[in-house]
């Protein structure tokens, strides 16, 4: 098997075999602790821009589906593990791991010694990287390295967000289709707008009687609010929240629609932004279906979420913004979800619509299709 | 909801002797519950009939009464301590089985003695057959069909339930287990897979039955075994400490079973979908601490079973914390007197709390360790009766190491795959012993490796998933590669043979050299293990009190 290099900021240089395309790719290395769910993260488009390690050992053990996409391309700019399986086994498989990235283009180093790249990452920091599975020299990669661009410059939200409006229709397959407590008769019709859509999102509101329909990222106000929708939902995406001005000067637009809102991970961070609020980098982030989130709204219950997220917002800075802090991350103590005291917005950093990840917040689905279905009973539109 | 001011004196009691079917694991569980119990200032009286334990030892408790485990005795202690509390659910079987009785005869009434911990009512839910089977299917978690047949039409309508339920589902109505009702051994049973064969053992099986009854159930042979290990507090936030798969599928007790941590071939949304319900179950349950759900994965599709809860600190749930470094009894004990999961801490990180879900970035193995040396005559089959005596496990970065490392700590003389004398085995036994598996099955899928049988083959007899055993084909592959060299090996190969977790002692007798010239060699080329952390968290957080293990990688951990 041929060699694969992957090189950090920092110096550290990891040797390995080359799995996946053997071509060179930079991105901000970051760790995701998920023991399950590769193919989910892989094709997740908030991880646009990164270079992904997982911190589980064995991956591709069960292969890869046509089901288990959650956007249309594999997302990630490179893949570290430790050992790379070679006969996966699942009854849903129809292909293997490693021709997938392949065919992608995506390259991948296997045999990497990745507790210690994560012990790296979590006292220094995330930092960016270079992979590669051509053969050139640790030097050349070096060089690229630095001359290119940090990961935090970049909108990402561009590259990954759909370029057209387009309708959603697909419900959840078995066996997401079970934990629905609330389905909306007549249909809600609600916009989500795309900034790195995760398709479970869009599954989970189908599966609630939602028609939904899909505007682009930077969609004015006008798109995202045409035809009256009952709902709409800002999504999850890639990359630093403060490069997105055209993102939060809609959203402060749309806001005063006063529409039900739901803002998942970006649009829970831009949704700060437009309360006046600020986002800040956090050092490694957090990624990983093991996140305990506390619930202060509700009895102080917590849950088990799966998280994605290099930013977060400063919970001072939404202070006395109308906005109210109604999760916290019980590991950290950051914010980790938000209401608004008047208006129907509800935010949260964590992932209800998991996949991959614990499924114990999707009843946030259903509580965001309530309260758009009786606000649709209350304001004819 | 903070420790509960009115509790100062709680009762633990142990579980007394260890016998066949059990490891040491409540002796395990117990100490830590007391430990658990002294951090927060209560004063831990321990009941045990048996003194050769750690929990026993005289800074555990404050009060150790070796005493035979009767409800007599217990009344006198209680009558003299007076507790205020009575934990009831780490000392196994034999704990709650007093404390049933206790409460029953009105003792802990008498006494004002609170049970803590689970509510007796939903251990009986969990353990009570028919109530279990209500509870399942009032909150929609399937239970394999089963029913009492007392004649042929019994039987019939039995079947008609399971080909209603095939066409509806397309789940295959046969095979279905037969087991007669009071017979010696079982016998007169079988498995049917057509409706001759269901008739025929019914038949003989009526004869046999002294109550002229059949139990008759779905057969899940062949099914993937996978085990949950939840938490629950009083406040109703629900964990899960980490899953595992069964190497062995149904069929064989998981106490038999070699278990792997975490499951190896589920996808993410097989995982999640198992974790929700056995979420759901300890929710439903109302447990106040650890659970064990034990569920079937039909290998073809979502379909699964819900097999068995353990409402208690059990084999399992040692290993679960032995395997992720969670400290399952020690919480558990802080649940019951009245902390919620997120007022607890993480014991082994001291940074963040015990509400989460630890993470794993290592493989865990355990093998069963059974008797069959001590007992020379009994039969080896294992099956749905537990014959194992304890239990080994092992921690590796990869399963081959997690294997080897688990092999040769059995103590039955096994550095590697090969089973002295497996060779002379003929292949009929050889087909017997992967079909109906003994202590000896892991050897005979190597062996049959060996013998140049294919996976499909060696799964169409086993059943057991094609994931492990291409593992096993890979050891077996290198295994005869390494077997050619005589004399010491060039350094490539030794690499790869110690990160396939290939022991010195085993690579000597293969080479038919001393086991100090390959550690001399493996020192000379830098090929000593390295030490990682049992954190809890997979590298995410810094530790306090973390474990090691040995693997072979880069960094060491234990350094610096």
């Amino acid at each position: 098997m041929a060699e694969a290099k992957l090189v950090l900021a920092d110096g550290t240089v990891f040797t390995g075999a080359s799995i996946g395309a053997p071509v060179t790719q930079i991105g901000e290395v970051v760790f995701n602790t998920g023991m399950t769910g590769y193919q989910e993260m892989l094709t997740d488009p908030s991880y646009r821009g990164q270079i992904l390690t997982l911190t589980y050992p064995l991956i591709g053990n069960y292969g890869i589906t046509d089901e288990d996409w959650e956007s249309g391309e594999v997302q990630v700019r490179g893949f570290v593990v430790k050992q790379l399986c070679d006969r996966h086994s699942n009854w849903r498989a129809t292909g293997a791991l490693d021709a997938f990235l392949q065919k992608r283009g995506i390259p991948g180093i296997a045999g990497v010694d990745t507790r210690m790249l994560t012990r790296i990452i979590r006292s220094h920091g995330v930092m960016m990287g270079v992979i590669s599975g051509e053969d050139v020299s640790v030097e050349a990669l070096q060089r690229q390295l630095t001359e290119a661009p940090n990961y935090g410059l970049i909108d990402y939200v561009k590259e990954v967000s759909a370029g057209r409006n387009y309708p959603w229709a697909e419900p959840v397959q078995e066996p997401y289709d079970t934990l629905a407590r609330y389905h909306a008769d007549p249909p809600l019709r609600v916009t989500v707008v795309d900034y790195g859509v995760k398709r479970n999102i869009l599954r989970l509101l189908t599966s609630r009687g939602c028609r939904v329909r899909v505007v682009p990222c930077d969609a004015p106000a006008a798109v995202v609010l045409e035809g009256a929708p009952d709902g709409i939902v800002f999504s999850p995406g890639p990359g630093d929240p403060a490069n997105l001005g055209y993102a939060i000067r809609t959203m402060e637009e749309v806001v005063r629609a006063g529409r039900p809102i739901l803002g998942i991970c970006l649009g829970h961070q831009l949704m700060g932004w437009a309360f006046g609020g600020k986002t800040y980098k956090l050092k490694f982030g957090h990624r990983g279906s093991n996140h305990p989130v506390k619930d202060l709204v509700r009895n102080g219950a917590v849950h088990i979420t799966a998280q994605n997220h290099g930013y977060a917002v400063d919970a001072e800075s939404v202070a006395g913004s109308g906005l109210r802090v109604s999760h916290i991350n019980l590991n950290d103590g950051t914010v980790e979800g938000m209401v608004h005291d008047t208006l129907p917005i509800m935010t949260m950093q964590f992932h209800p619509e998991a996949s991959g990840g614990p499924r114990d917040t999707e009843y946030m689905f259903d509580e965001f299709v309530r309260l758009t279905a009786d606000r649709r009973m209350s304001t004819p539109a | 909801m903070p420790l509960r001011t009115d509790l100062h004196k709680v009762m633990v009691i142990g579980s007394g002797p260890i016998v066949i079917g059990q490891a040491a694991e409540f002796d395990y569980a117990g100490t830590q519950a007391c430990r658990s119990l002294r951090e927060e200032g209560l004063s831990v009286v321990l009941v045990n009939s048996n003194p050769a334990t750690i929990m026993t030892d005289t800074n555990m408790a404050d009060k150790v009464y070796v005493e035979p485990l009767t409800v007599e005795f217990l009344t006198r202690i209680i009558a003299k301590e007076r507790p205020d509390g009575l934990l009831p659910t780490l000392g196994g079987q034999t704990g709650l089985n007093l404390a049933t009785k206790l409460a029953k005869k009105g003792v802990l009434d008498e006494y004002n003695v609170e049970l803590l911990g689970t509510p007796l009512e939903s251990i009986e839910k969990a353990e009570d057959r028919e109530h279990f089977k209500a509870l399942m299917q009032a909150i929609g978690e399937p239970v394999p069909e089963s029913a009492i047949a007392e004649s042929m039409t019994d039987v019939k309508e039995f079947m008609a339930e399971l080909e209603d339920a095939e066409a509806r589902t397309g789940l295959p109505a046969y095979p279905v287990i037969v087991r007669p009702a009071y017979t010696l051994g079982g016998t007169g049973g079988g498995i049917a897979y057509t409706w001759d064969e269901l008739h025929d053992i019914a038949v003989r099986g009526f004869r046999m039955s002294m109550t002229q009854q059949l139990l008759l159930e779905r057969c899940l042979l062949g099914w993937k075994e996978i085990e949950y290990e939840v938490m629950r507090d009083g406040a109703d936030n629900c964990i899960t400490i980490c899953n595992m798969e069964n190497f062995d599928p149904m069929g064989i007790h998981t106490g038999d079973s070699i278990v792997i941590a975490p499951s190896q071939t589920l996808t993410d949304k097989e995982y999640q979908m198992l974790r929700t319900a056995s979420l759901k179950i300890i929710r439903a349950l109302g447990i106040w601490g650890g659970c064990n759900v034990q569920l079937a994965l039909d290998p073809m599709s979502y379909r699964y079973y819900v097999i068995e809860v353990n409402p208690r600190v059990s084999r399992s749930s040692a290993l679960a914390s032995k395997a992720t470094g969670y400290p399952i009894a020690r919480v558990a004990a802080k649940i019951a007197v009245g902390l919620r999961l997120d007022e607890i801490q993480n014991a082994v990180t001291k940074r963040t709390l015990a509400c989460f879900e630890p993470a794993l970035d290592y493989v865990v193995l355990k093998i069963p360790r059974w008797p069959f040396d001590k007992f020379n005559f009994a039969d080896r089959r294992v099956g749905t009766q537990m014959k194992a005596t304890g239990e080994v496990m092992a921690i590796d970065r990869t399963f081959e190491g997690a294997l080897m490392k688990a092999v040769r700590s059995l103590e039955i003389g096994q550095y590697g795959l090969t089973l002295k004398g497996i060779s002379e085995w003929t292949d009929m036994k050889l087909e017997e012993v992967l079909m109906h598996a003994t202590d000896q099955r892991l050897f005979a899928v190597c062996e049959a490796f060996r013998r140049g049988m294919d996976v499909e083959e060696v799964h169409q007899l086993s059943a057991i998933d094609p994931w492990f055993l291409k593992k096993l084909k890979d050891l077996v592959a290198l295994e005869s590669e390494l077997r050619v060299f005589k004399g010491l090996p060039d350094e490539a190969t030794l690499r790869r043979a110690k990160q396939a977790g290939f022991n010195d002692h085993n690579l000597a007798e293969m080479w038919g050299v001393k086991e100090p010239e390959v550690r001399a060699l493996r020192k000379q080329w830098g090929l000593q293990p390295a030490y990682k952390y049992v954190d809890t968290c997979a590298a995410e957080f810094e530790s306090e009190t973390p474990y090691f293990y040995s693997t072979q990688e880069q960094e060491n951990e234990l350094v610096g």
